[in-house]
């Protein structure tokens, strides 16, 4: 008996480092993280970033201000509308340049569609990361309606560049109305679904709730935002805060939690798509008439000489442009704040003492998308 | 007592949330053939209709008399981000004014460039070049991906300016 005890703590645990990644599934892309492990116990969180810099910032410093709107498609893809808009608001704020009613509409509808398709895939590969393979399937057969509404309306279903300064590329599809009506009619009755499939499951909820908890002090003082952060308690929804297109004339809650786990930040995420169908839904209808495209601004924009920030609500989090002009026709300097950049940062706080598998859950939960974290 | 009476409810509270998920998937178990979204994309290649606006690739649009509207001005060189297109210009006389025209000697296109941004579409003021839906362009050879996008022998159409 007394040997068997002895031979217990005579054993020497030595800590050592595993690459997960770059490539690795459940890291959403080309991040490298280096864990610091004892046995299956994570000391330290180490995240590698750099496999898919393409320095998009710097090459917005040759392009035009109308050419830099494309670039921003592929930073964060999946909120390619968002991303859009924070540049085309900034150019517009920046020339006090007011577009109609009929662009600020579309506008809003396209990004809130974006969130929900964001959403969706976020569900869907949460599920899968858990190890639920059917989640995607579900999540990937309705956010195939969004896609064909961006295809029919913008002509692309991921890179979709459909905002200019100014206004939109075209005017939206004759049949934009009635697609989006019936997607949000179908997605109604299936998100309840995801509720019942994964919200409610057992083993989900035993691998989440109470796991990986962010406080809320933690929270702002990581500069966390979006979903993540407002799962910890900390308000910090641009579109609340400082709205930007119709965000002031539409009604809807900012989600907030307190407990700051895993599950909060999953369910905060569902309650959001409420939100959007709702925001969608007042909009769907009255969209306003006016011209797609001011005519204030013009073919080379040119923006006074100055600084200027412009930040906008993606599906992530709080999306930052900061632009210094010299007055001549690109930024002399261009600055992007990405919401994944600080929330991936965090990881390291959160996950220590957990277990590697305690990690793929976080790391879905904080949802992060790396061409976003790169640029 | 209390301890045991938890743990089996927690047991048949786990047992039903796991059945209401299984019944979802089984009703799309049973229910197969419903909502299918997924086409059998080589074999359906004939009723595959794309979107019109669907960005597949640039094309500067001919007519049936082998013209086209594109001056020349190189207002989508300009715009484009990617230095895609390299627009060749002559400057010929015109025999009825005697006015020296320019005219487009070549419209190469690297496609392999292309980001299919539509810049070049809207900055077109002609609206010669359009995009087209069309999107089978893999290719061994990156070469077979520069084009020219006039056609030969092709000519601008007389009324545009
Ligand atoms: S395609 Fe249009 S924009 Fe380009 S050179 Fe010809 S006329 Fe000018
Ligand atoms: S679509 Fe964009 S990248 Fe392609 S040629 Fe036109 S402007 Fe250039």
């Amino acid at each position: 008996m007394t040997e068997e005890v002895e031979t217990k703590d005579a054993i020497k645990t030595q800590e050592y480092f595993v690459n997960m990644g770059p490539q690795h599934p459940s890291t959403h892309g080309v991040l490298r993280l280096m864990l610091e492990l004892d046995g299956e116990i994570i000391k330290r969180v180490i995240p590698h970033i750099g496999y898919i810099h393409r320095s998009i910032e710097k090459m917005s410093e040759k392009d035009s201000y109308r050419q830099i709107v494309h670039l921003t498609d592929r930073m964060d893809y999946l909120s390619n509308h968002m991303n859009n808009e924070a540049v085309c608001l900034l150019v517009e704020n920046a020339l006090e340049v007011e577009v109609s009613d009929r662009v600020k509409v579309i506008r809003t509808i396209m990004s809130e569609l974006t969130r929900l398709s964001s959403h969706q895939l976020w569900w869907g590969v949460m599920g899968m990361d858990l190890g639920a393979l059917t989640t995607f399937l579900y999540a990937f057969r309705d956010r195939e309606m969004i896609n064909d509404i961006f295809e029919e309306t913008c002509g692309a279903r991921l890179t979709v560049n459909y905002n200019v300064p100014g206004g939109v590329m075209f005017d939206i599809h004759p049949n934009f109305q009635k697609r989006v009506k019936d997607f949000i009619k179908h997605f109604k009755t299936k998100l309840p679904e995801y509720d019942r499939l994964l919200s409610d499951n057992v083993i989900f909820r035993q691998r989440t709730e109470g796991v990986g908890i962010l406080s809320k002090e933690d929270a702002i003082s990581y500069g966390v935002t979006g979903p993540t952060g407002r799962a910890s308690g900390f308000s910090n929804d641009t579109r609340k805060h400082k709205p930007y297109s119709a965000y002031d004339r539409v009604e809807f809650k900012e989600i907030l939690m307190d407990k700051g786990d895993t599950f909060s930040r999953y369910k905060s995420r569902i309650l959001e798509m409420w939100e959007s169908i709702s925001i969608i839904e007042q909009l769907i209808d009255n969209i306003p008439e006016g011209e797609i495209q001011s005519p204030a601004v013009k073919q080379v924009i040119k923006l006074p000489a100055g600084e200027y920030y412009q930040s906008v609500e993606t599906a992530r989090g709080e999306l930052g442009v900061y632009v210094v002009s010299d007055g001549q026709k690109s930024p002399y300097r261009l600055k992007f704040r990405s919401p994944g950049f600080s929330n991936l940062f965090v990881l390291d706080h959160m996950v220590r003492g957990y277990k590697i598998a305690d990690l793929v859950a976080m790391m879905s939960t904080i949802d992060l998308v790396i061409p976003d974290i790169d640029r | 007592m209390n301890a045991i009476r938890t743990y089996f409810r927690d047991i048949f509270h786990a047992i039903k949330t796991l059945l209401t998920g299984m019944r979802v998937t089984g009703y799309y178990f049973s229910h197969a053939r419903k909502e299918i979204i997924t086409q059998q994309y080589p074999e359906n290649r004939d009723t595959l209709k794309m979107f019109d606006r669907f960005r597949g690739i640039v094309t500067l649009e001919h007519d049936e008399n082998n013209e086209h509207a594109c001056t020349g001005c190189s207002a989508c060189e300009i715009a484009c981000p990617n230095g895609t297109i390299e627009i060749v210009s002559d400057r010929v006389e015109d025999p009825e004014t005697g006015k020296k025209k320019k005219i487009i000697d070549k419209f190469i296109y690297h496609y392999s460039m292309c980001t299919l941004c539509n810049l070049c579409i809207i900055s077109c003021p002609t609206d010669a070049i359009k995009m087209d839906p069309s999107f089978e362009y893999s290719t061994f050879d990156r070469k077979d991906l520069t084009m020219i996008l006039n056609k030969p022998g092709s000519q601008i159409r007389k009324d545009v300016k």
